[in-house]
């Protein structure tokens, strides 16, 4: 609980017990003073739809939020007027790379020298997702052809997988990186506990495929059939029978958000459990109109 | 605030039953489960829940998402087989369209949710749209082909017949449509459950809004652990409306020893097994999904 204690302060509240803060939820917020230490935030767009992105802002409010208090949104080529990559704190990168363009393949080295945080924003960027399927043969580059996931080519520290990853989680990673970067050291730890999965993931290898959950959690005798692979599927490959899951491989388009929902891929016992009071930390820093100006 | 390693956390417990008499008649405890989505739903508090309704085989649950009494009143009784809950989670706010989603499951179910909310992969609007969640104890499941086995084998009755299955007193319990009533011992049916209920460290449903089972109250009664904040307000008000009669968990018989005896076998036991996982083979260990 101290942990989340002194999340709340951070977010300008006193320290309190969790309870406490949340019952005086609607007076606590009132002395929101949030630290004027931003953090620099880029969108670095390599082989994506742009939907990504749009899952970002999909947050509205809460964007405005994150801008006013918490990030500058220093690089974004659709958004923001800014040609070359600056240094950042964290780079959201969405889109696989294609090796055949010399520009994107600078550009991702350039983003991985210039960023402490890394995070592949997406599918695309996580696992090659839809790319994957690229023959090349297209107007008017028909000689790019190959796309790799951001993973092959330099070193992620965090993944959001998702086609397109929910706003609410890059919402919940932009609130936990901030915490990470300007934190105290005990809003440090839970930002650390937070992220870890998501870092995990990043380490555990660039493809995404159904397969995972045969290999990894079926074939592995963790499956309890609670169905959550199927609801996380973005093209419905997945139905359950006889309460087990199964994929319609050739439906599958590689996204892997499937293994990443499912709750036998990874479960933090020292964090999900307290989901009430993170959910009321992230709910409280991104509150509409509470901004210091 | 309580917290107990086995019970997890919670505002309070209470033995209840439901004053509903039609919720009653096919419920498999005190109607708890039934009777706080119906309400839920009447109150507005939520718009519609995922209920593990019936299948196309007997016995064989399917979720499904009931907007109308009339739906939740299907999910009435345990089906002692997987029904999965969460399947539809996020096709509740879509296709159905619902912005206060209800969720009943056993515990695994719950911690899916909550899962879902936290870290939100590919389950857009699940976060904010999940209103309420009745989280049931659950100590192993089985597949349908194993309740197969367990009733038509074992206890030598066809699943056609059956009115009713339940697990209590060291048995399982099977009655029929004609009045029969089959037991066989809990040692007959342990090599039927779904292997991954054995790495399962949730026994009354930690992370629900409102948990419940039989287990600690009498027959007929259900022992109840309101936990959240939202469970609390639903409770208090479904409680103060009428929808319940409740006892003191310290009044009733066996009451919390023996939960806490059976939450801790459990634990403890597949605590163990996630510990054996790790030798499992020639320097090669299973997978820990809570590492
Ligand atoms: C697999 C399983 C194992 C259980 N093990 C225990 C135990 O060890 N100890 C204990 O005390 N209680 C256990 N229970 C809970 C108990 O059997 C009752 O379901 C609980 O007390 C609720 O009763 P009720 O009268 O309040 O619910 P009712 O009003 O009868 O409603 C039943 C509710 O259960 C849900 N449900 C039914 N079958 C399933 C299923 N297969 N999967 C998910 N949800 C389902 C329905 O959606 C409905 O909401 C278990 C339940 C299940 C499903
Ligand atoms: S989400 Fe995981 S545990 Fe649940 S049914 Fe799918 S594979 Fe099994
Ligand atoms: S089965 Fe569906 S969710 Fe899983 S990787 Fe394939 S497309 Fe993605
Ligand atoms: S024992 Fe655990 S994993 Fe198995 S069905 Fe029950 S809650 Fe789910």
């Amino acid at each position: 609980m101290g942990l989340l204690n002194s999340t709340n302060k951070t977010m300008g509240r006193k320290a309190k017990p969790a309870h406490v803060v949340m019952e005086k939820k609607m007076e606590a917020t009132k002395e929101i003073k949030p630290v004027t230490n931003k953090i620099k935030i880029g969108h670095v767009h390599m082989s994506g739809c742009t939907g990504c992105l749009v899952s970002l802002a999909d947050n509205s409010m809460g964007l405005i939020k994150i801008l006013d208090d918490y990030a500058d949104l220093v690089y974004c080529l659709t958004l923001a007027d800014v040609r070359n990559i600056p240094e950042m704190d964290v780079a959201l990168v969405e889109g696989s790379v294609c090796i055949q363009d010399k520009g994107s393949v600078e550009d991702i080295k350039e983003t991985r020298k210039k960023s402490k945080i890394v995070v592949a924003l997406g599918s695309c960027a996580s696992y090659g997702n839809i790319t994957r399927f690229s023959r090349g043969g297209q107007h008017n580059q028909p000689q790019h052809e190959s796309f790799l996931p951001i993973g092959d080519i330099i070193d992620v520290d965090v993944y959001i997988p998702g086609c397109p990853p929910s706003p609410e989680l890059i919402r919940n990673v932009a609130v936990m990186a901030y915490l990470l970067l300007e934190g105290d050291e005990d809003q440090k730890v839970l930002a650390g506990k937070y992220l870890k999965p998501l870092m995990d993931l990043a380490k555990r290898g660039t493809t995404g495929c159904f397969c995972d959950l045969m290999n990894d959690v079926i074939n592995q005798g963790l499956c309890m059939g609670c169905g959550t692979c199927a609801a996380s599927c973005p093209v419905r490959a997945i139905t359950l029978e006889f309460g087990k899951p199964q994929g319609e491989r050739d439906l599958c388009v590689k996204c892997g958000s499937c293994y990443g929902a499912c709750p036998r891929s990874f479960f933090n016992l020292d964090v999900i459990p307290e989901f009430e009071s993170i959910s009321e930390i992230i709910a409280g820093a991104l509150k509409e109109g509470e901004s210091d100006d | 605030m309580i917290e107990d390693p086995y019970f997890g956390k919670y505002i309070s417990c209470v033995s209840a039953r439901s004053t509903d008499r039609e919720i009653l008649k096919k419920a498999q405890d005190g109607g708890i489960a039934t009777t706080l989505m119906v309400f839920a739903l009447e109150e507005g508090m939520i718009d519609g829940t995922i209920v593990a309704g019936e299948g196309d085989r007997p016995w064989e649950p399917e979720p499904i998402v009931a907007m109308t009494r009339e739906d939740i009143l299907k999910g009435r009784g345990t089906k002692y087989s997987i029904s999965p809950q969460i399947s539809w989670l996020k096709e509740a706010t879509r296709s159905f369209g619902l912005d206060k989603v209800g969720v009943t499951g056993v515990c695994c179910q719950i911690q899916a949710v909550r899962k879902a909310q936290l870290y939100p992969i590919n389950m857009r609007d699940v976060p904010g749209k999940v209103a309420f969640t009745v989280g049931l104890f659950c100590m192993e499941n089985f597949p349908y082909k194993s309740l197969q086995s367990i009733v038509e084998d074992h206890a030598a009755q066809s699943l056609g017949s059956v009115k009713r299955m339940d697990i209590t007193k060291g048995k399982f319990w099977v009655y029929t449509e004609r009045g029969d009533v089959a037991t066989l011992p809990l040692k007959a049916t342990h090599k039927y459950e779904q292997p991954g209920c054995h790495v399962c460290l949730d026994y009354v449903s930690n992370l629900a809004d409102i948990s419940t089972g039989s287990v600690g109250s009498p027959d007929g009664w259900s022992t109840v652990f309101i936990r959240t904040k939202k469970g609390n307000e639903i409770w208090s008000k479904a409680v103060a409306a009428g929808m319940f009669e409740t006892k003191p968990i310290e009044e009733v018989k066996p009451g919390l020893d023996l939960l806490r005896k059976i939450a801790k076998e459990k634990i403890d036991k597949n605590q163990k097994t996630i510990e054996e996982r790790k030798t499992f083979g020639v320097n090669k260990a299973l997978r820990n999904p809570y590492a």
